[in-house]
């Protein structure tokens, strides 16, 4: 009997505590989307995270999407072989590219670097007391720390996602041309003809979405850190969990809306 | 000082503060006079950096008031609290400089709101104010991190000072420093409250210091000020606890 009601006490527990969780992010959410949008903003430092979340990204969404692309091209070129369709290859390289692979792949190597790093430096300012500091000195941590990482998260994600995207694409023709033996022109043409206007603003929309959830996961564990380094640790693995599975989720669900 | 009936600079209320099922401050009550330069001390782990976060709107208070100036911070809008901190500079315990930035951004950072521009007046500016806490320009253009713990110490102090707050706080501000160093941050500070004519919270476990320092001592014990009086009777206090710690610091 006693067990019986430690587990319940134990489960409401879990319970109170995940939904004051959410309530918290929530609010947090709120309060980062306000001062994104209420002005006054702090373009220095926007254009500083734009250049560490886009540009300094460049290379390992360049390469992951060029290997991607390549070996999607390879097994579409084996599986088809199984229904004579190889020439499958360079329609399902756009379509896998653009509607999933792209966006989902930018979106996880982002995570891991930007999710992960946004929490271990904000977690490092609140333990450090630096965030005490920033609000002492009358600069809101939310403008100054937290909207400019948000705002170039959101539009930094679909510019990656496009040049993913056209990095794979690439990949898929090399291979498809140099190893696969296709002719080149003819490659082209039925890429062109699968490039969907649909798709493409697709993918920038969920671009979007994943670059919102990175840097608001990232923000978010990090500005609530404690307990010195262990807890800037958690806030970062937290961070970029979180942010993994939102991404995937979210994906899961545009996917569902638009082609369900 | 304080014949007239005026409206202390800092007053606290019945302050409770807890931390989960921790209790970190109890009912907490405290005056602090226009111009007045007080020490808390207090055991490690007492509450004291807590009070003045609560003070400054960093913390929220479970419940109680703190009144600055007459207007109350617990409960004002954030954008009361933003304009009330105006009348504060603090100077944290590990000094908080930003890594992020330049020495004489950090400095300057109270003016500057954190925007760029008029980079040269306000290197000029930096310049200046790391003079009077003994530091020369050399140490402009360097970041936080390649700063000995003193020299961050005394660059925060200028971050603290340069906007020329009425009211100053000092988390420890000489923790951690060689006793020559110590001495000449300890006189600063006298130095500063002086030519300021700003009010003074100092928190100290450094017993020559508090003498230096203050007007009145306030000792914090188990979440609540359980002696204050002028920095001279801290040996007659006739307080065990106050005893205690000050035997056991000499
Ligand atoms: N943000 C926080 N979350 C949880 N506990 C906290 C937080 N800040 C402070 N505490 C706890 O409150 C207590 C008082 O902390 P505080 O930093 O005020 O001590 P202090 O009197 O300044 O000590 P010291 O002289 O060592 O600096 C400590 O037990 C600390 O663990
Ligand atoms: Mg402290």
């Amino acid at each position: 009997m006693n067990f019986l009601i430690e587990a319940l006490a134990a489960l409401g527990r879990t319970a109170i505590n995940m939904f004051s969780g959410v309530g918290r992010l929530m609010l947090f959410t709120l309060q980062a989307l306000r001062a994104a949008v209420v002005p006054p903003y702090y373009f220095g430092r926007l254009a500083e995270q734009m250049a560490l979340i886009g540009w300094f990204s460049l290379p390992v969404v360049g390469l992951t999407a060029l290997f991607t692309g390549a070996a999607l091209a390879q097994q579409i070129y084996v599986g088809g072989g199984r229904f004579n369709a190889e020439s499958t290859v360079p329609a399902i390289v756009v379509f896998g590219m653009i509607r999933e692979l792209g966006p989902v792949l930018v979106g996880l190597m982002v995570a891991g670097r930007v999710a992960s790093s946004m929490a271990a430096e904000l977690g490092t300012m609140r333990v450090t007391e630096q965030i005490d500091a920033l609000a002492t000195l009358r600069a809101d941590p939310f403008r100054w720390l937290i909207a400019p990482r948000l705002v170039a998260s959101v539009v930094m994600l679909p510019l990656l996602v496009m040049v993913a995207n056209a990095i794979g694409i690439m990949g898929g023709w090399l291979l498809s041309v140099n190893k696969l033996g296709f002719n080149s022109g003819a490659y082209l043409a039925t890429t062109r003809k699968f490039i969907e206007h649909d798709d493409f603003i697709m993918a920038l929309m969920k671009a979007a979405v994943f670059g919102f959830f990175i840097a608001l996961l990232g923000c978010y564990h990090g500005y609530r850190a404690s307990g010195g380094a262990a807890g800037v640790g958690n806030a970062t693995t937290h961070a970029v969990v979180s942010s993994f599975i939102m991404i995937l989720l979210s994906n899961l669900i545009i996917t569902l809306m638009v082609f369900g | 000082m304080g014949q007239h009936n005026e409206t202390p600079m800092i007053e606290l209320i019945d302050v409770y503060k807890s931390f989960g099922p921790k209790k970190v401050l109890d009912g907490v009550n405290l005056k602090v006079r226009r111009g007045e330069s007080l020490t808390v001390m207090g055991g490690s782990g007492t509450g004291k950096s807590v009070m003045l976060k609560c003070i400054l709107g960093l913390l929220k208070p479970d419940s109680g008031r703190i009144f600055i100036d007459g207007e109350e911070m617990t409960g004002a809008s954030g954008r009361d609290q933003q304009r009330l901190r105006a009348h504060f500079g603090m100077l944290f315990q590990g000094g908080a400089l930003f890594d992020s930035l330049p020495i004489w951004r950090n400095v300057t950072f109270a003016l500057t709101n954190g925007r760029g521009g008029h980079a040269r007046e306000m290197r000029d500016k930096a310049a200046m104010l790391l003079e009077r806490v003994g530091l020369g320009p050399e140490v402009l253009d360097l970041r936080p991190s390649s700063l000995s713990g003193g020299m961050q110490k005394r660059a925060a102090l200028a971050r603290a000072i340069a906007h020329q707050p009425d009211v100053l706080f000092f988390d420890e501000p000489t923790t951690g420093l060689d006793p020559v160093l110590a001495g000449r941050i300890n006189r600063l500070i006298v130095q500063l409250v002086k030519e300021m004519g700003a009010t003074a919270v100092t928190i100290t476990h450094d017993l020559h210091s508090a003498r230096t320092i203050s007007d009145r001592v306030a000792m914090l014990h188990q979440g609540k000020v359980i002696w204050d009086g002028p920095a001279s009777a801290l040996d007659e206090s006739g307080n065990e606890i106050v005893d205690d710690f000050v035997k056991g610091l000499e």
